[in-house]
């Protein structure tokens, strides 16, 4: 009864093809590779010092920028439903700048901005701080590139909370904080966290806006990433690799989480997956 | 139920429900403040700094021949690697829209896999095939065929990282719509393609617009993936990114804020068209949540017997 629509097999077939051919043939390829290794050289290559202080940046940095972007999102995506002001439909859309903005660009501008002889530089230069070429630019640059994540996710959410549970919760005699610590903000947890989960994994992965701002000095401001590609490019192909694998695990973890977070979200809103 | 609480609705005092003033006003000021600090001031910064040499160091940044070539590479790999993912788009999203099987839930999951693989490891993996010691290296090599640090390999980088980016457009949008409109048209004897185009497609042509056109802005931005693979070879293989980070690392900062200010235009049309596609694809789903089920079949019989089949 269900398939009363023609078209399912040559589209799955379509599907399941270009998928494998495209993603998960060469996906296989790096774990193929990897096993190639022996565990002491795969061992060595992803405990050797400079790779775990460039995991601690990455995963440090990354966490920060998901966090400010979560009290950040929550108040933009707050502001753009709730109030009415000059330019809201220009600023609900400028939050995709950064989805949309190639990542290169945003390395280059942000580098500008921030270097101690750009417009917001010079500014914190005088104050004795450093933005850039340091973690503190990687870190921007990751709020930057998370910012949509969060916003966009929480957003909805938002929308379709029910206001007659505010009224009750008046009626009751909550005061607005209480009504939006108790009533409203359980409600968007789980957007908010999947908002996170979202931001992080993009931040962790992200190349192209960090490395012309992170002044890139092995043990300090340097990415996972990064170093992928500059093993690469000494030829160290095993080196790479394993690394990468590392990489590939924990993003395939933080999809699952993902997944299960958004399966959260729509059993708590109540609506069909 | 709703008439009983209309009255009180209407009598109670807005203050419950609504925040003081001086807070909404300072939620709004700070919400600007990081909006401008974090995405405007960004944007103004590649205007100003491309146009800091003036209009015609500008117009011969633009002009120089590597640059020229680096935007017609741009451009190609766009147009291979958007239909490609298109037409990809629009399968997974028919499959996994329209049917209940087994492991669609895991098939969806695949399908967005590529959105969190970093960059750096999407271009790695087509290297460990293709490179010089991967797989298919050393046959590649006996056919005088080159993938990496070419245009294939840039090509193939840069599907693998817009590969979800239509379907994910798609897919929520087509299940919202269900399937009655469809099965209508197929019992009035329409062939799939005749329920497809005349019945499917115009009700997801926004949606669809703007999966394009996002794919398109990320296929033309991309550069992690398409760096690893590309091997940098001036006027040959490089991207616009690549020529904008070149650039950039020669202190030529000027011509790379040129290169980069084309970029940042695209991803400003990008915005716009999305604000129109979004509002238009409100409209249309608006107008089907309005009708009844047995209406809406009759309404995609109507357009069907309108447009006899070609």
């Amino acid at each position: 009864m269900r398939k009363v629509l023609p078209g399912f097999g040559i589209t799955l077939g379509f599907t399941l093809t270009y998928l494998s051919l495209i993603v998960l043939i060469p996906l296989s390829a790096l774990l193929f590779k990897t096993m190639s290794f022996t565990w002491e050289q795969f061992e060595a290559a992803v405990t050797s010092a400079r790779v775990v202080a460039s995991y601690r940046l990455t995963f440090g940095a990354s966490l920060l920028a998901a966090l400010v972007n979560v009290v950040f999102g929550l108040l933009v995506a707050w502001v753009l439903v709730r109030y009415e002001f000059f330019g809201k439909k220009l600023i609900d859309a400028l939050v995709d700048l950064p989805f949309a903005l190639p990542t290169a660009v945003a390395g280059i501008s942000l580098t500008a901005l921030l270097a101690s002889n750009g417009w917001v530089g010079q500014i914190f230069e005088s104050w004795g701080i450093q933005l850039a070429f340091n973690p503190t630019g990687v870190v921007i640059a990751l709020i930057f590139i998370g910012l949509p994540f969060v916003v966009r996710t929480v957003q909805p959410v938002l929308e379709d909370t029910e206001k007659e549970l505010e009224e009750a919760a008046a009626c009751l005699g909550a005061t607005r904080w209480q009504t939006f610590a108790r009533v409203i903000l359980p409600a968007i947890t789980p957007a908010l966290l999947t908002g996170f989960a979202l931001a992080f994994a993009r931040a962790i992965g992200e190349y192209g806006s960090v490395i012309f701002i992170a002044g890139n000095m092995p043990m300090v401001s340097e990415i996972t990433p990064l170093l992928i590609v500059s093993k690469l490019e000494q030829y160290d192909v095993p080196g790479a690799t394993s690394i990468a694998v590392v990489m590939l695990a924990i993003s395939f973890s933080l999809l699952l989480l993902i997944n299960a977070l958004q399966a959260w979200q729509r059993a708590r809103s109540g609506s069909p997956a | 139920m709703s008439a009983l609480i209309a009255p009180s609705a209407r009598s109670r005092s807005p203050g419950g429900t609504q925040e003081p003033k001086w807070v909404r006003v300072c939620l709004i000021a700070v919400a600007l403040a990081f909006i401008a600090l974090f995405l405007v001031l960004p944007l103004a910064a590649v205007l100003t700094e491309a146009l800091r040499n003036g209009v015609h160091a500008y117009r011969e940044a633009l002009r120089e021949p590597d640059a020229v070539s680096a935007i017609r590479l741009t451009v190609i790999t766009a147009l291979i690697a958007v239909p490609l993912n298109l037409v990809f788009g629009v399968a997974a999203a028919w499959a996994i829209a329209k049917y209940e099987f087994h492991g669609k839930a895991f098939l969806t999951t695949l399908v967005d896999l590529p959105f969190s693989v970093s960059p750096v490891v999407a271009g790695l993996i087509y290297v460990l095939l293709f490179g010089a010691q991967g797989w298919f290296g050393p046959w590649l090599q006996a056919h005088d065929i080159k993938i990496i640090f070419a245009v294939p390999g840039i090509v193939l980088a840069t599907v693998f990282v817009t590969f979800p980016f239509i379907a994910r457009e798609l897919i929520p949008l087509m299940q919202s719509q269900g399937n009655d409109e469809e099965q209508a048209a197929i019992v009035l004897g329409a062939t799939g393609w005749q329920t497809f185009w005349h019945v499917t497609l115009p009700n997801i042509k926004w949606g669809l617009f703007y999966g394009v056109i996002l794919c398109n802005a990320r296929a033309m931005g991309e550069f992690g993936a398409v760096s690893v693979v590309s091997g940098h070879i001036r006027g040959q293989t490089n991207t616009m990114p690549l020529h904008v980070e070149i650039l950039y690392n020669e202190y030529h900062s000027a011509a790379a804020f040129a290169v980069a200010s084309l970029l940042a235009l695209l991803a400003l049309v990008t915005l716009a068209i999305k604000s129109v596609a979004e509002w238009r694809q409100g409209k249309i789903l608006k107008a089907l949540g309005e009708l009844p089920p047995e209406r809406a079949g009759v309404y995609a019989a109507d357009a069907l017997t309108l447009q006899p089949a070609g």
